[in-house]
């Protein structure tokens, strides 16, 4: 297929997904719409990790602290300064943050930016420390930043938390944002510099001798990985209108891993699908806690179970779609045009 | 795959559509993840209130149940689902202020009626019209336990030790300090102010530190209660001999059950006893309780018992179903719960007094009582 | 100096967790995330064992850690094995699903509300030496934990299972050339590492009687640092990990009290430099990075 009609076919079906969402936005139940933000949310972590954990083969545990550092820097920068008010009644916020206040896109770019650094400063011990070790610097990290939220009460307002944080987040930010990821990652892993990285992956001391620059290759997918998590940290704080040192603790990496492993490692459209799908999974299974009426008996709702069955299904999964439940299948316009002509043949 | 689909939409179906003439209240509770326990608690009270009073206008009550898994992002949604999906006229929220504020948002921005049974962060009904509680909130609990140790005790000096992760105990732990220095008129009275960090179990760093300053009392604002069994514990082991005071969180069996004869003598305040006569309601309550789960009541139960109640008092006097009317019903609230009587200030939170309560040969005994005003 | 007895005595708790999870992570080079949850259960069994089926104290105990033994056989061959050839991470996000099924399993089992765990008469004294105030627990957990890293060492140094275990550390492939029969020896070293898991929790519910569905999070994460600190698969290492750690969470807010909030921050960040200037950790060999 030519390139050009590639961008084309792309464009039509980005154009589809914003009349997509330009309906939802005006018809959709606010709940479900509230899931597939959630959903939209995971999908950006999910696919930036990938770029690290997937595609660079740099075990990170350091997700939920880029993602909390963006969620901070950006609430301070969007809140305005009433709400700041009211939120810092114990110690007050130090100025100049305190009267600050800019637009909720400049916002979050910064939340981003600030994350990319912290990205940069984890990323660099990646040259000498490896493996577990480099899991264990990275969860390290992310326990240094809770911990210091959680202390730097006159920025953070400690484990208080920033309350009351005002909603701008809706799916056409959502969207977006997962849109642009989606093709800068793509972007990244199909150039040269992708190669290079799974290069580093799949023997980092034969891509060393090919002449790869280890540290620049290692520290770039820090940063960009961790960019993102910081950006889809703003737009998470603020669809949740709060958010709070504690609540960016490894458990949330954790989701992040299943998801990307669930959707394939260095598996682009399967981290997409099964963060969004996760989101709405999590809902879904409430149904085994309602009681239940089947075949005239009536069947009291267990409390837990859901998370019990959560665990089960995630197990399966694990040990029987091992390569993911996408594996090492990616959409791409190829695929849908053999699609549409097996179709055609059956017909 | 077709079958697994139409199955998916039955199962939705089936949860959306109810008869329309009940009336949906909505209750979400931690009941798994780190707070399980004060969720199941709280839930309790709840399924105690409900079997006495299923309907309300001689319609059937519908209670929708939802798990938050002591989880942020899952509380905000549980709240929306309840909601949107289900239609609920109110919520009975959830343990722990960190999970009730976001669930408190979006119910005051969909203009739902929220309670929480025992959330006592001043943020979580700030400037929420929709949003009120059953329990006093942390500035007044810290200047109780701070006269209570001032003036009952005659402490002149004090040691604070709080978990530095968890926002109820960082704001007890800083209201208590303004108070007794307060109170003392002395600068210095709080001898010492140490953080330990939620999952910790060993204290013993922090209660050495504490010896050696040699204060009157210490005072705990632990984020679960067996944080403070193990430093009761502990300080005993360590031959720390002041009194330890504590908030609500200490109210549990659990606290006896775990500290054993290290907790005799602690003394914390709290918003319900079995014993404190708070009002006429409370023997039946404590009675029904005893007769269902085989323990005595702690406040947990109390508090969401309670919610349970005044927002179906309001309803009744409101004589509607709509959230707006319910809204207003609320404002002008005196019920006698099982825990006292029950009316909001302006800013829709509890005039209640404070039970001061101690552990003596293994038991929780009633002290005092501490006037709310 | 009271500090001083606290700390080593918490650093002893730490490393006797450490060391369970030294040996399976020192064997398989899997960061078992549900080494917490099989400590977990393994405080629950005798729990149950002694509260519910009213065993004797001691009876409980080896129950609880026969118990304890099997499951973590079970969790390998249910979980592990299948999945040897893959990646690493597939294993690794295998056992945080176990962990997530082991603490819910507990959650609706069990129920969420904290139980308190029997402790012996024995247990309970206090020893008073002059200033200084020490548990007899951790006595006892001091002796336990040198007793058990020798009795490990016997075993990997003196007996055939042992050796087979050490191969095994080195490479899969060459193991099976040898002909040792790698799942049996794997098996093996899972029921005695959760054995391990099953005698830390009698040490730590002993010291800290309450026992709950998410008590396994806590020590599990510290033995996680603890054995990487100490260095791949070396008992020893893990066993000092713990101890500096422990030595670390004490003597930190000790040291500083006006800065105690920032304890977390601190030992992490000293974590991180110690990892950056000895990324084989304190007692690992080098070993070249396999896959």
């Amino acid at each position: 297929m030519k390139r050009r009609t590639k961008i084309l076919l792309s464009l039509i079906l980005i154009i589809a997904i914003y009349v997509f969402v330009y309906f939802s936005e005006l018809y959709m139940d606010p709940f479900i719409k509230r899931i597939l933000n959630t959903g939209l949310i995971y999908a950006i972590l999910g696919v930036s990790l990938n770029l690290i954990n997937g595609f660079t083969g740099q075990f990170s545990l350091g997700h939920a602290g880029f993602m909390a550092i963006g969620a901070y820097a950006s609430a301070l920068l969007y809140m305005s300064p009433e709400t700041k008010m009211s939120n810092f009644f114990m110690v007050p916020l130090i100025s100049p943050l305190d009267r600050i206040q800019i637009p909720f896109f400049w916002a979050i770019i910064v939340g981003g930016l600030m994350a990319a650094v912290a990205g940069f400063i984890v990323g660099a011990p990646c040259l000498r420390v490896r493996g577990d070790y480099l899991a264990i610097v990275t969860y390290g990290f992310s326990e240094i930043i809770r911990s210091l939220f959680n202390n730097l009460q006159n920025i953070t307002n400690g484990p208080l938390g920033l309350k009351g944080l005002p909603t701008y987040t809706n799916l056409w930010w959502t969207v977006s944002w997962t849109i642009i990821t989606v093709i800068v990652i793509k972007r990244i892993v199909d150039s040269s510099y992708g190669r290079a990285l799974k290069a580093i992956r799949d023997d980092e001391i034969a891509a060393e001798n090919l002449g790869i620059n280890l540290f620049k290759h290692k520290v770039l997918a820090f940063v960009v990985g961790s960019f993102f998590a910081g950006i889809a940290g703003g737009l998470l704080g603020s669809l949740l209108m709060t958010i709070d040192p504690n609540s960016f603790s490894i458990l949330f990496t954790y989701q992040i891993i299943m998801i990307i492993l669930l959707g394939g490692l260095g598996n682009i459209t399967g981290s997409v699908v099964v963060g969004i799908g996760f989101a709405f999974l999590m809902e879904w299974l409430r149904f085994v806690e309602m009681p239940m009426n089947i075949f005239g008996i009536e069947f009291p709702g267990i409390l837990g179970m859901r998370m019990l069955i959560f665990s089960i299904l995630l197990m399966v999964t694990i040990l029987f779609f091992r390569q993911g439940i996408f594996g090492k299948v990616e959409f791409s316009w190829e695929g849908v045009a053999r699609l549409f002509q097996k179709k055609k043949v059956k017909e | 795959m077709r079958k697994l689909l139409c199955f998916v939409m039955l199962l939705m179906g089936m949860l959306t559509i109810f008869a329309a003439s009940d009336i949906v209240i909505g209750i979400t509770q931690p009941l798994t993840g780190n707070y399980a326990m004060g969720g199941q608690l709280g839930m309790r009270g709840i399924d105690m209130a409900y079997e006495e009073v299923p309907t309300v206008l001689g319609r059937p009550i519908k209670l929708v149940k939802l798990d938050n898994k002591s989880d942020k992002i899952e509380s905000a949604n549980v709240v929306t689902r309840l909601i949107e999906q289900y239609k609920a006229v109110a919520i009975i929220g959830t343990y722990s202020s960190a999970l009730g504020i976001p669930g408190a948002e979006i119910a005051n921005k969909n203009k739902v009626v929220y309670i929480s049974p025992s959330n006592t962060n001043p943020l979580v009904t700030k400037d929420k019209p929709f949003v009120y509680r059953v329990c006093f909130i942390d500035p007044f609990q810290g200047t109780v336990m701070a006269k209570f140790a001032v003036q009952n005790m005659k402490a002149k000096t004090a040691a604070v030790i709080y978990d530095v992760s968890n926002d109820y105990s960082v704001g007890l732990a800083y209201y208590f300090r303004d108070a007794f220095v307060k109170l003392t008129g002395n600068p210095k009275s709080v001898v010492t102010y140490i953080a330990y960090q939620g999952g910790d179990q060993d204290f013993t760093a922090q209660l050495t530190a504490v010896k050696r300053a040699n204060p009157d009392v210490i005072f705990a604002p632990i984020g679960i209660v067996g944080d403070g069994a193990l430093i009761a514990k502990q300080a005993r082991e360590l031959g720390l001999k002041q009194p330890i005071l504590g908030g609500d969180t200490w109210d549990l069996p659990q606290l006896v059950e775990i500290g054993g004869s290290a907790v005799e003598g602690v003394y914390y305040s709290t918003m319900f006893d079995v014993k404190a006569d708070l009002s006429d309601k409370t023997k039946p309550f404590v009675e029904k309780y005893r007769a269902k789960y085989n323990e005595d009541p702690g406040y947990l139960p109390a508090l969401a018992y309670d919610a349970y109640m005044v927002l179906i008092d309001a309803i009744k006097r409101a004589n509607s179903d709509k959230p707006e009317d319910i809204r207003r019903a609320l404002i002008t609230t005196d019920y006698m719960g099982v825990s006292g009587r029950i009316r909001f200030d302006q800013n829709r939170d509890a005039i209640k007094d404070a039970v001061i309560k101690t552990v003596r040969n293994g038991k929780f005994e009633f002290v005092t009582v501490i006037k709310g005003d | 100096m009271q500090h001083l007895v606290n700390a080593i005595s918490l650093g002893f708790v730490f490393g006797l967790v450490a060391v369970g999870y030294a040996l399976v992570y020192g064997v398989v080079k899997l960061v078992n995330f549900a080494h917490g949850d099989v400590f977990m259960m393994g405080a629950y069994m005798m729990f149950y064992a002694s509260v519910l089926f009213g065993f004797p104290w001691l009876a409980a105990v080896i129950f609880g850690i026969a118990l304890t033994a099997l499951l973590g056989v079970g969790i390998e061959k249910v979980a592990y094995r299948p999945l040897r050839k893959y990646p690493r991470i597939n294993s690794l996000v295998s056992s945080i699903g176990m962990s997530f099924l082991l603490q819910n399993f507990a959650v609706v089992v069990f129920g969420g509300i904290q139980r308190s765990f029997p402790v012996p008469e024995m247990m309970k004294k206090t020893i008073i030496l002059g200033e200084v105030r020490i548990q007899s627990v951790s006595i006892y957990t001091i002796i336990f934990s040198i007793l058990v890293v020798l009795l490990l060492t016997f075993i990997l140094q003196k007996t055939r299972i042992g050796l087979a275990m050490r191969i095994l550390s080195t490479d899969f492939e060459t193991a099976r050339l040898m002909g040792i029969n790698v799942d049996r020896t794997i098996s093996f070293t899972f029921a005695l590492g959760s054995a391990l898991a099953a005698v830390s929790a009698v040490f730590y519910a002993l010291r800290y009687p309450q026992i709950f569905p998410f008590m396994g999070q806590y020590p599990g994460s510290r033995a996680f640092i603890a054995a990487v600190v100490g260095g791949i698969g070396s008992i020893k290492g893990a066993l000092v990990g713990g101890f500096l750690l422990g030595m670390l969470t004490v003597l930190l807010p000790a040291a500083f009290p006006e800065y105690s909030g920032y304890r977390e921050a601190l030992i992490f960040a000293l974590l991180v430099i110690v990892l950056v200037f000895k990324p084989n950790g304190l007692f690992g060999q080098e070993v070249g990075e396999k896959a």
